[in-house]
């Protein structure tokens, strides 16, 4: 097998594993911490028999070992189990919001990615120069604010004093595509604004890095302009820590997702899990908990992947 | 020693905020829950940031929630460093296989994005400040555990500490006299940003409704209060998100300063 492809294989199986540690800690971690969840659906004024029976239903009797493994089988066959707050399928209730969230989440991917790339090329053009010092002045501030602060920034600017965009992002089955997107709109806006600044620093440094090689100064001194330079001899060799960068953030995506779902009222993952966190419905925190864990090392892997293959060393072994 | 005047700025409202959070009850004009006007007066001579959802003076909620938010972040902050920090030197100085299990559980834990771990962990425990610090600390530890332990296994391959394992020193020693006073440097420039974390995530949990539980007020509660007044053009939960900012940015012009005084003292590297 070719090198390369071993790598790339040794990589995906060890993410696979990190997947599998990972729901046990969702799982047993949580069946290990203090507390009744019987106990917590039912309140303290519960009669034991009620107890007793509840704990029966939901197969809290059993050992936690075989519940996980139940669990376990249960979501590798596509069962997430049944809410607890209302008695419906957890996976049915998912699959609308799942593809309600990737929806949101990819738009402001396909934004910030270009864009962040692009500016973080500017930046480093003209690093030090007044460019360079408001993009970096812009972006400073806006990694000292919290996800939904960004989002009611946006929000009351652009929504309530201007009229620009709808404050809610309603999205309902049957939706046209365009009325689709000036719903989401705005929680797209602040998603890429959350994302942005990270990336565009980290590929500004990614080329500044590069620029300091003796073979950027030969093709300085070849007389080619600076952003040519930048362009085709800088970029291709500052591509995998850029890649890199672009997949942390879109893991990061995952969590800003939770919050401005929240912020926007939008009917995605994040507002399902964080609704279910009140409400004390552990198998749908786990199961949504699990969902983002999955996304989240995913991309991980995928960023790994990528800069294994981005490594010509790699690819063209002796 | 000149320090900066962005540094400067930095230090002085991050100094302000914490003499307010410590002397909230004198500073606060009014009680944190004491109802004294109508429902979203605007700022007057009487209520300086105007009132909120249900008529409380919003400077004296503003100073109060402050006062739990700052100390939540600190207490998670000193929890994630003590545990962090020793466990990380632990682990490096221990080495084998004491580093190997501590290090893998961190991985661990660090694969889970931490806001969904801490949701996950909310939905079963009882929502109360103690838990809060305990959770939030405990997650941010794996992160200064990262660092202390990076920082560490460069210090612990250094000869005076070959000299004082061979003087038969203990664990403690070599931790505490020998490691702890050579990287206090990169770790006092990381707990700036570390401290800007956990208010953050503070605020995030209490803005979610999974934080602070009222009548208890911080940050991010109030502006989870106050948010339904943006749709009318009441912009009071803009105040409490301005000051998260404002905090949050002047802590980070402090350990820019910090951090940018280590790294050129050590050669560039932390």
């Amino acid at each position: 097998m070719h090198p390369v492809l071993t790598l790339v294989v040794q990589r995906i199986a060890l993410g696979l594993l990190l997947l599998l540690a990972v729901s046990a800690v969702i799982f047993l971690g949580v069946a290990a911490l203090p507390g009744d969840t019987a106990q917590a659906i039912l309140g303290q004024s519960a009669t034991p028999q009620a107890l007793a029976n509840l704990r029966t239903e939901m197969g809290l009797d059993q050992p936690a070992l075989t519940r996980y493994f139940n669990w376990l089988g249960g979501i590798l066959t596509g069962d997430l189990g049944t809410s607890l707050s209302n008695r419906t399928d957890i996976a049915a209730a998912i699959s609308q919001r799942l593809g309600n969230t990737l929806f949101l989440a990819g738009w402001a991917a396909v934004i910030s990615v270009p864009l962040a790339i692009l500016l973080g090329l500017l930046a480093a053009r003209y690093n030090g120069r007044w460019p360079d010092k408001l993009i970096s002045g812009a972006t400073l501030s806006t990694i000292s604010l919290p996800e939904f602060v960004v989002g009611y920034i946006v929000l009351y600017f652009l929504a309530v004093k201007w009229q620009l965009f709808p404050s809610v992002a309603m999205v309902f089955p049957g939706m046209g595509m365009m009325e689709r997107l000036n719903a989401v709109i705005l929680p797209v806006i602040v998603l890429v604004l959350v994302v942005l600044a990270h990336m565009m620093r980290m590929t500004r440094a990614a080329i500044l890095n590069v620029m300091q090689s003796a073979y950027i100064e030969t093709a300085e001194l070849k007389g080619l302009t600076p952003m040519r330079v930048i362009w085709r001899h800088a970029f291709p060799n500052a591509v995998a820590p850029v890649v890199n960068v672009v997949m942390l953030n879109l893991a990061y995506l995952v969590v800003g997702v939770v919050v401005v779902e929240v912020v926007f009222v939008y009917p995605g993952m994040g507002q399902y899990l964080v609704d279910h966190v009140a409400k004390r419905d552990l198998p749908v925190v786990q199961a949504v908990g699990l969902i983002f864990a999955a996304v989240y090392i995913g991309l991980n892997i995928m960023a790994d992947v990528i800069s294994i293959l981005a490594n010509p060393r790699l690819r063209h072994p002796k | 020693m000149r320090i900066p005047i962005s540094a400067l700025v930095g230090l002085f409202f991050t100094g302000a905020f914490f003499l307010a959070a410590i002397f909230a009850p004198l500073i606060a004009p009014y009680g944190m829950a004491e109802i004294v006007g109508g429902v979203w007066d605007p700022a007057s001579s009487t209520h300086w940031l105007g009132t909120d959802a249900i008529g409380r003076d919003l400077l004296s909620r503003m100073i109060y929630g402050g006062q739990t938010t700052i100390f939540v972040a600190s207490a998670a902050t000193v929890l994630s460093f003590t545990l962090g920090s020793v466990l990380g030197f632990s682990a490096a100085v221990a080495g084998a296989w004491v580093d190997q299990g501590l290090s893998r559980m961190v991985d661990l834990v660090m694969a889970i994005p931490a806001l969904i771990l801490a949701l996950v962990i909310l939905s079963v425990l009882p929502v109360t400040l103690t838990v809060l610090i305990l959770v939030m600390g405990l997650l941010d530890a794996t992160r200064v555990f990262r660092l202390a332990r990076a920082v560490a296994v460069d210090i612990t391959v250094m000869d005076y500490v070959e000299a004082a394992r061979l003087r038969g020193e203990g664990w403690a020693w070599i931790i505490f006299r020998e490691i702890l006073p050579n990287a206090l440097s990169p770790l006092v420039a990381e707990l700036g940003l570390r401290f800007i974390f956990a208010v953050l995530f503070i605020s995030t949990l209490s803005f979610l409704g999974l934080g602070v539980q009222p009548p208890l007020a911080d940050w991010g509660g109030i502006v989870k209060e106050n948010s339904s007044g943006l749709v009318y053009g009441i912009p009071a939960a803009l105040i409490p998100a301005f000051a998260i900012a404002a905090l949050a940015i002047s802590v980070n012009l402090v350990a820019d300063w910090v951090l940018s005084r280590t790294t050129s003292l050590k050669g560039g590297r932390g």
